[in-house]
């Protein structure tokens, strides 16, 4: 098994490298002079020049990669083309630990929603419950997070005064109403989106476990169905949710640029949105990196606890 | 008589289909008493499993009983509730399942699995449950039981894998015990030890069997009573002995005789039986077998014969048995001799010939570890040099892992050999296949085993031999010359032309094989690789498409290498025959030789392992102990040394054995000298 | 259940095709035409969903609207379909060094959620339909090649391919005469898909102010300017959100059905 995460870690590096080379590539090797888009076309040849010197954007390519990808692992993730030209790190930090904070009272709300939804649908195949379950995820699936997004604000928070939601989020304080009452409403439009697809891949996996062999063997040993679902099919039908945990996470990242922006929540999406309309360079790169980071962490545990579940990789 | 142990009385079974029922097994009624092992004989789709399944009162969640009864010393299962079934599975009905990799879950060690039997019904603690699962792995013989009980399905062999599930279903002496084709995935070696092991199981714990199976052999080998099904109904029923001697159904007759022997010889054909087993859907309404049957009589197409008792325990269902009987009517022409084949035993010169061949997988790279994984370097192929004789075929055969296959397709070019040199007609052939002729590409030509793949599905029968012989005739052929060939080829593989219109989804399984033949011989090749051609049909088509493949090689000119797990399939084709065994050829000779008078133990071993299908013979007397080492690990000096039962000592474990000449270009590589070897095939007692 | 749900489907992509083709001929007004004195006006036979806050008929823009909504998803999936399959069959088939270069670099674009991605490159790039164009169809690449490729590992060691080769056929002629019917199905499903993603995409790109720039009509953005001025015109939000549902759910739901007709289950 260390063999095994051994060679997904490495492999998990061979990607982030690349995606550090595309990443950086994108965002600099396209068409256009910074300088001049950041400070107008009226900006003198001398203003230009000193603006390049200042953020190296006059060195060759490869070596401003090598500098960035440097400086981003010593910590140093440039400053901000703009305002007081403030260090790029704390900002985007901050902006991320609020971002997780969504992340995590999503996940909690659409794991279990969704894995369950999924098992009953599996579980109640071609009954009306099924049925329901699969037409809620057709409609909800794939529906832009500031369609939904906008419903709930003007059903639940405007429109249901006595719930006393917020229609703009801010960040939560300690405590878990204010959690709750925060963070509900963002949570639920993000589930929207995810509960269809996971509940979806929940469906599957278990009809798929419910057709195998095993299962039968275990009916005909005389087992109570309790048993037969609980500890032989699900124990492996759910092996898979593991892995789209991690995938929906970094979804979720992504995702939640729209649902920042819908309830004007300070996460990284917004600052992100805000950078690519600045042309903001090293937040961009900052941002896209960090997430790329957290989505290759996310993979890495998934695998960590995929192979600790199953002994066909643990005693490999 | 005794009381039976499970009775089935008019059992009638449906399946769901999207509009309304389908049904599959019609009024079969069979008993069977306390020690008896009865055998539930088939093709595929004949409804064997269900049935098997439903005298445990198991029905598929698609599945109805639609009439009759089954009753498990009286009581009638199918009036139980669930909770009354459950208490009766795993207890009183246990199933040894067919695929027991599949049948056992992934995620729990063996242990667990088999103690949870125990716990359930007998209410013991998860210590003594285990304590008894570690007893009852040593009942199977498994020599490590306390180890083993730790382990996990996955890191068992096949072998290894079905002694669990057996071990799973006695561990609550049932009083039933149903085995659905347990050892079809099996190796012959393995399958004889397993067999061995149910008979004497079976004995111990006092149970009663049913043993379902395709397997005329196995069945013979194992069973008392026999039920042959076809189309979801009995067509006979009889003590083994007597349905071997005597068979009286003419399906019955047709099956036995389809079935290849290494008797059989190279001078005759198989008898077949013509046309296909009925889709379930369109089953006829007189006698399920009368389209198929050379006797049948026009009242046989529209009156369903009723099962008669013709002799104590031989029941039939047949219009005609008495002429049958009588010798009134014959069911068997005598078999037609094969066109006449010349094989050129001894010339000199080769269609092909391989020298040093070598393929080996894996350890390729520190890249490939890293994305992939497979460390083990498996040396698939090792070393070996065969030659295919003009006009003959060289039959190759070996259990699963032994290189085979790798070693056919790295002839044909499918995969490139790593070294290794190839002569095709006495012209140096490319270990590469981007870098062989077209004519090359012409003369060598392949016939795989998944029917189900070989044709394209989107293209029509004639639509495939075009362009069979668009890209492989020597001169451009004008399109109307093209369609007269193909229809040509079709007569060749015994199909009519209409089949020229038709898409693959539209053949049956012996049909797509028989268009695969045809494609393989567009441009009359001179060598044809068939790798397992007929291991996916069942006996009755495979005859034919054997006895085609015997045919084509008369009237063609064309030279076969001929490779199987099936000895008898492999007897009945080959003039010459190499054993592989874990990439290496151990021995090669005429068929004759390697029949007669196998010298190398593995070869001695494999024969003696085959299920002959007539019980009067009693099975080979030589056994493997142990399972065949995996490929990535090879054991020195000789690589069956750890399974040989002629073991000399030290030197086969350190020493690769040399070639030794045993006469008449007969080869064993051995230790052993040749002759000592042949001697002591002289003086056993002869199985036939 | 499926049938009327996938006609369902067909029927409601069918008219916002009609749309997208016929609707500036049926749209009342221009799409930038601001008519005087009838700002924030409730829908009425007049103006079918209203005004907005500067006084442009709600109908006549979602009209226009739709043209942007499916061409630049519709021609980007074709496009993004179109390489990803041919990039799929050939790693798929071939193998060897290839495949670990290309699906390393796949690997590696799919680590990068795609609107960030989306995102990042739009900054870089400046929006423009082109520049959206360019962007879905890097980001759908490799999921399209991805899917192809595992279909085409499935068929690769089928009895009918190794035929082939054994007959000496071109490589294009195993790739696109043999393979590709058998991945026909998975692509069919796959460009459904695509489709609904590439609307979903869009239109959230729209919805940040980054999608095709005013005045050219852009659901997204509509959805965004009708935010701003909620309180006095809520149908100039509900429209053009509603017109995005009702095409994605009608996408999803052809989707949906054709995976059904045609048997594929491969990733969701």
């Amino acid at each position: 098994m260390v063999r095994y995460l051994a060679r997904r870690a490495l492999l998990l590096a061979v990607t982030l490298l690349i995606a550090s080379v595309i990443i950086f590539a994108l965002t600099r090797l396209l068409p256009g002079d910074v300088a001049r888009l950041i400070l107008g076309r009226e900006a003198s040849e001398m203003a230009l020049a000193n603006f390049r010197q200042e953020f190296g954007l006059d060195q060759p390519a490869p070596q401003q990669y090598v500098n960035w990808l440097v400086g981003f692992l010593a910590g140093d993730w440039g400053r901000s083309f703009t305002g007081t030209k403030a260090p790029v790190q704390p900002l985007v930090v901050g902006r991320l630990g609020n971002s997780m904070r969504l992340a995590l009272m999503t996940l909690v709300i659409s794991v279990p929603l969704s894995v369950g939804l999924g098992i009953i649908a599996a579980l109640r195949e071609n009954t009306w419950v099924d049925a329901a379950v699969s037409l809620l995820s057709l409609a909800v699936v794939g529906l832009p997070e500031f369609v939904t997004g906008l419903v709930l604000i003007n059903g639940l928070a405007l429109g249901v005064r006595a719930l006393g939601l917020p229609a703009t989020s801010t960040v939560p304080d300690g405590t878990l109403a204010d959690w709750v009452r925060q963070l509900i409403l963002p949570a639920l439009t993000a589930t929207l989106v995810l509960v269809g697809y996971i509940s979806r891949l929940t469906r599957a996996g278990v009809l798929e476990e419910l057709r195998k062999p095993y299962v039968r063997t275990a009916v005909l040993k005389g087992l109570p169905t309790r048993t037969v679902i609980f500890k032989h099919v699900l124990r492996n039908a759910l092996l898979p949710t593991i892995t789209v945990t991690a995938l929906s996470f970094g979804w979720l990242i992504g995702g939640l640029v729209v649902i920042e922006n819908v309830y004007n929540y300070p996460g990284m999406g917004a600052l992100l949105v805000e950078a690519v309309k600045q042309r903001n360079l090293f937040v961009i790169q900052a941002i896209v990196m960090v997430t790329v980071f957290f989505f290759a962490l996310a993979n890495l545990a998934a695998d960590l606890l995929y192979a600790l579940l199953n002994p066909r990789i643990r005693l490999e | 008589m005794p009381n039976p142990v499970i009775e089935a009385r008019g059992v009638s079974m449906d399946y769901r289909l999207e509009k309304g029922w389908l049904n599959a097994v019609r009024d079969v009624s069979l008993s069977i008493n306390p020690l008896g092992i009865h055998g539930l004989v088939g093709e595929s789709g004949s409804g064997k499993s269900t049935l098997a399944l439903a005298l445990m009162g198991y029905l598929a969640p698609n599945a109805r009983l639609s009439g009759g009864a089954v009753w498990l010393e009286g009581e009638d299962l199918f009036r139980k509730s669930q909770a009354e079934l459950r208490a009766l599975w795993g207890s009183q009905l246990s199933l040894v399942p067919q695929d027991s990799l599949a049948a056992l879950n992934p995620a729990y060690t063996i242990g667990d699995q088999i103690a949870e039997v125990t716990r359930q019904h007998f209410g013991l603690s998860r210590r003594a449950a285990w304590q008894q699962a570690v007893e009852m792995l040593a009942r199977v013989r498994i020599a490590d039981p306390t180890s083993v009980a730790r382990q996990y399905p996955h890191q068992l062999s096949g072998g290894m894998q079905q002694r669990v599930t057996i071990a799973m279903a006695l561990s609550a002496r049932p009083r039933l015990l149903v085995l659905d084709e347990p050892t079809t995935a099996l190796d012959v070696t393995t399958e004889a030890v397993i067999l061995d092991l149910f008979r004497e199981l079976i004995q111990e714990t006092q149970a009663a069997a049913l043993y379902v199976s395709h397997n005329l052999g196995v069945i013979a080998q194992i069973c008392d009573q026999v039920t042959v099904l076809y189309a979801g109904e009995v067509m006979a029923s009889a003590p083994v002995r007597e349905l071997y001697a005597r068979p009286v159904h003419p399906y019955t007759i047709g099956l036995l005789a389809s079935i290849p022997r290494p008797t059989t010889g190279v001078e005759t054909r198989l008898p077949t039986i013509p046309g296909v087993a009925p889709a379930l859907g369109d089953r006829p309404p007189g006698c399920v077998f009368a389209p198929r049957c050379p006797a049948a009589l026009p009242h046989c197409f529209t009156d369903k014969p009723p099962l008669e008792m013709i002799a104590p325990g031989h029941q039939v269902r047949c219009h005609r048995w008495h002429e049958i009987v009588n010798g009134d009517v014959a069911i068997l022409t005598q078999p037609e001799a094969a066109a006449p084949h010349v094989a050129h035993q001894l010339a000199a010169e080769s269609v092909l010939s391989a020298r040093g061949l070598r393929k080996t997988y894996g350890g390729a790279g520190w890249w490939r570890r890293l994305t992939r994984g497979s460390a083990r370097r498996v040396r698939a192929v090792d070393d070996v040099t065969v030659r295919v004789r003009p006009q003959s075929t060289l039959g190759l055969v070996g259990e699963s892992g032994s290189g085979k296959t790798t070693l056919a397709r790295c002839i044909v070019g499918l995969e490139t050999a790593d070294d290794g040199q190839l002569e095709l007609l006495a012209i140096p052939l490319d270990r590469r296949l981007a870098r062989r002729s077209r004519a090359q590409l012409r003369e060598l030509q392949m016939v795989f085993q998944n029917p189900n793949d070989t044709l394209n599905p989107y293209r029509t029968v004639g639509q495939t031999l075009e362009r069979a012989l668009e890209r492989l005739s020597p001169q451009p052929l004008p399109p109307d010359q093209r369609r007269q060939r193909v229809l040509e080829l079709l007569e060749v593989v015994r199909l009519t032309p209409d089949y020229a219109d038709r898409y693959p989804a539209e053949l049956s399984g012996g049909e797509k094989q028989r268009v695969a033949v045809a494609r393989a011989f567009a441009a009359d090749p001179a060598l044809v690789v068939a790798d397992e051609p007929t291991s996916a049909l069942d006996v009755s088509v495979q005859a034919v498409v054997l006895n085609l493949l015997k045919d084509l090689r008369a009237q063609k000119g064309a030279s076969y290498l001929f490779i199987s797990h099936d000895l008898s399939a492999v007897a009945y084709l080959a003039d010459w025959i190499a054993v592989m065994y874990l990439g290496q050829i151990v021995e090669e000779g005429t068929a004759e030789q390697v029949y007669q008078r196998p010298s190398h133990p593995y070869t001695e071993a494999l024969i003696s392992s085959i299920p002959v299908p007539d019980p009067a013979q009693a099975g080979g007397r030589i056994r493997l102990t142990g399972d065949a080492p995996r490929a990535a690990d090879i054991p020195t000096g000789c690589r069956f040394h750890t399974r040989c039962p002629r073991k000399l000592g030290p030197v086969c474990e350190t020493d690769a054995p040399p070639w030794q000449e045993a006469g008449g270009g007969h080869r064993i590589r051995c230790h052993i000298p040749a002759a000592e070897l042949l001697a002591l095939q002289v003086s056993a007692p002869k199985s036939d | 259940m499926a049938r009327p749900l996938t006609l369902l489907g067909l029927v409601i992509v069918s008219v916002f095709l009609l749309m997208a083709v016929f609707g500036p001929l049926i749209a009342p007004y221009p799409f930038d035409a601001i008519i005087r004195g009838a700002a924030r006006l409730p829908p009425s036979p007049e103006h079918l969903f209203g005004t907005d806050r500067l006084g442009r008929d709600v109908f006549s823009r979602v009209l226009w609207g739709a043209r942007e909504i499916i061409a630049i998803p519709g021609i980007a999936t074709a496009l993004a379909v179109g390489f990803g399959t041919i990039i799929g069959l050939a790693t798929g088939y071939l193998g060897g060094w290839l495949d670990e270069i290309v699906s390393r670099l796949m690997d590696s674009l799919l680590a990068i959620p795609a609107l960030l991605l989306a995102l990042a490159l739009l900054g870089a790039i400046g929006s423009s339909p082109v520049g959206i164009i360019i962007v879905i169809v890097l980001l759908y690449v490799p999921i399209v090649a991805r899917v192809i490729r595992s279909a085409t590992l499935n068929l690769r060691s089928s009895g009918y391919i190794e035929a082939a080769r054994l007959r000496g056929e071109p490589l294009m002629y195993i790739l696109f005469r043999e393979i590709l019917p058998g991945v026909l199905p998975a692509l069919a499903v796959e460009s459904a898909l695509r489709f609904s993603y590439a609307i979903f995409l869009t239109s959230s790109l729209g919805f940040l102010g980054l999608g095709v720039q005013p005045p050219t009509p852009d659901w997204g953005r509509m959805v965004s300017e009708g935010r701003e001025s909620y309180a006095t015109t809520p149908w100039a939000l509900w429209f053009p959100a509603g017109a995005i549902a009702l095409l994605v759910i009608g996408v999803n739901l052809l989707a949906d059905g054709l995976r059904r007709i045609l048997r594929y289950e491969g990733a969701a």
